[in-house]
């Protein structure tokens, strides 16, 4: 053999071994939901307290009619957005704020679900596949935002777009079916102080990254380092 | 072998071939087809392989947002879902249910999704 067909044997067998090592390699990637920033699209929003009115709730009203929940208070009702009144005690400071899903770069929802059911879409978008998920709500306990709710009933006549069912976990899901036409979320497009600004938050020269370079805004709970798709400003 | 022997066995071969000519053309069982046609592939082979298209189709629109406009069960339903009752689970003969009632094969999808036509939907849901 001589040298030359020595060195290209060589590289064959090397390129050969890295195909073969390498998809053990990506399972471990992908089984964590670890963040893709370099994903060219990921959808997040800011939303602005200051103009977010008190005893508005016309984005979970949106929400409701968009994703067909019923919008009871019980606690077997589902909620994926709903209206908080914050007071700061110390300084009597009182604003509102919507919370829901906060659609996280490391989602513990995903950490802890035993099937692989929680998962985040290479665009940011923190989902549950409901064909995995076995209503174990593990991903409900993890979540520090209290975003998912438990389908405890039988449910009829469902929007042709928004599959839900009993004994399946769900949450927002920044209206995926939207959003994948080219649509704004229902609560954005319902807000009537246009305080949720939705976009793309990789897009350097989208509304929304250009106004999170432009002013402060804040993770609920930035403490836990969960990198949030969903930021406020002015708390 | 005897003739008698032969015939018999001719016989038995052919008797083996009419049910797979029928089962091209007749059901044992009512359908309603609602407005019909064939988009994807021929009636045939979606009896048989159609589940195959949607659990392959499903994985891709949930997990990576890559959707068909022709495998999407939105669509099968839009022109499978009976002229009557805009369904394809209403009856014991819609579309979806009198195959499956037949095979005896339960149907898990219409417990999430609706088995009613879009454009009915939004017409029933607009105020």
């Amino acid at each position: 053999m001589s040298d030359v067909q020595r060195r290209n044997f060589l590289k064959t067998s090397v390129g050969v071994a890295a195909v073969a090592i390498a998809p053990g390699l990506l399972l471990f990637k992908v089984a964590h939901g670890q963040s893709d920033d370099d994903s060219k699209v990921r959808w997040g929003m800011l939303i602005d307290t200051s103009n977010c009115a008190e005893g508005c709730n016309e984005c979970v009203k949106a929400c409701n009619k968009e994703n067909g929940l019923s919008g009871g208070l019980a606690p077997t009702d589902s909620q994926w957005i709903r209206k908080i009144e914050i007071k700061d005690v110390s300084t009597g400071h009182q604003f509102a704020l919507p919370m829901m899903c906060q659609h996280c770069a490391e989602p513990p929802c995903v950490d802890v679900c035993p099937t692989g059911a929680s998962f985040k879409r290479y665009d940011g978008i923190v989902l549950v596949d409901k064909h995995r998920c076995i209503g174990c709500r593990y991903c409900m306990m993890a979540c520090p935002y209290k975003a998912r709710s438990f389908v405890h009933a039988p449910l009829h006549d469902q929007n042709p777009d928004v599959p839900r069912g009993k004994g399946t976990v769900e949450s927002c899901t920044m209206c995926v079916h939207r959003v994948d036409e080219g649509k704004q979320p229902a609560c954005a497009e319902a807000c009537p102080n246009k305080s949720i600004l939705f976009g793309n938050l990789h897009d350097p020269n989208s509304e929304i990254a250009k106004k999170i370079r432009a002013v402060a805004s804040t993770q609920v709970r930035a403490d836990l380092n969960l990198n949030t798709g969903v930021r406020y400003q002015g708390i | 072998m005897s003739v008698p022997g032969v015939r018999l066995l001719l016989l038995l071969l052919i008797s083996l071939c009419i049910p797979n000519v029928w089962a091209d053309q007749a059901l044992p069982y009512k359908i309603d087809i609602g407005r019909g046609g064939h988009c994807v592939r021929d009636p045939v082979w979606m009896r048989k392989n159609h589940m195959h298209l949607l659990i392959h189709q499903r994985d891709l629109t949930v997990r990576e947002g890559k959707r068909d406009k022709e495998i999407d069960l939105r669509n099968c339903i839009e022109c499978h879902a009976s002229t009557k009752d805009d369904s394809v689970i209403a009856r014991s003969d819609s579309f979806c249910v009198a195959c499956h009632r037949y095979e005896a094969v339960k149907i898990d999808c219409f417990e999430c999704h609706s088995g009613i036509r879009k454009s009915a939907w939004l017409e029933r849901n607009a105020k």
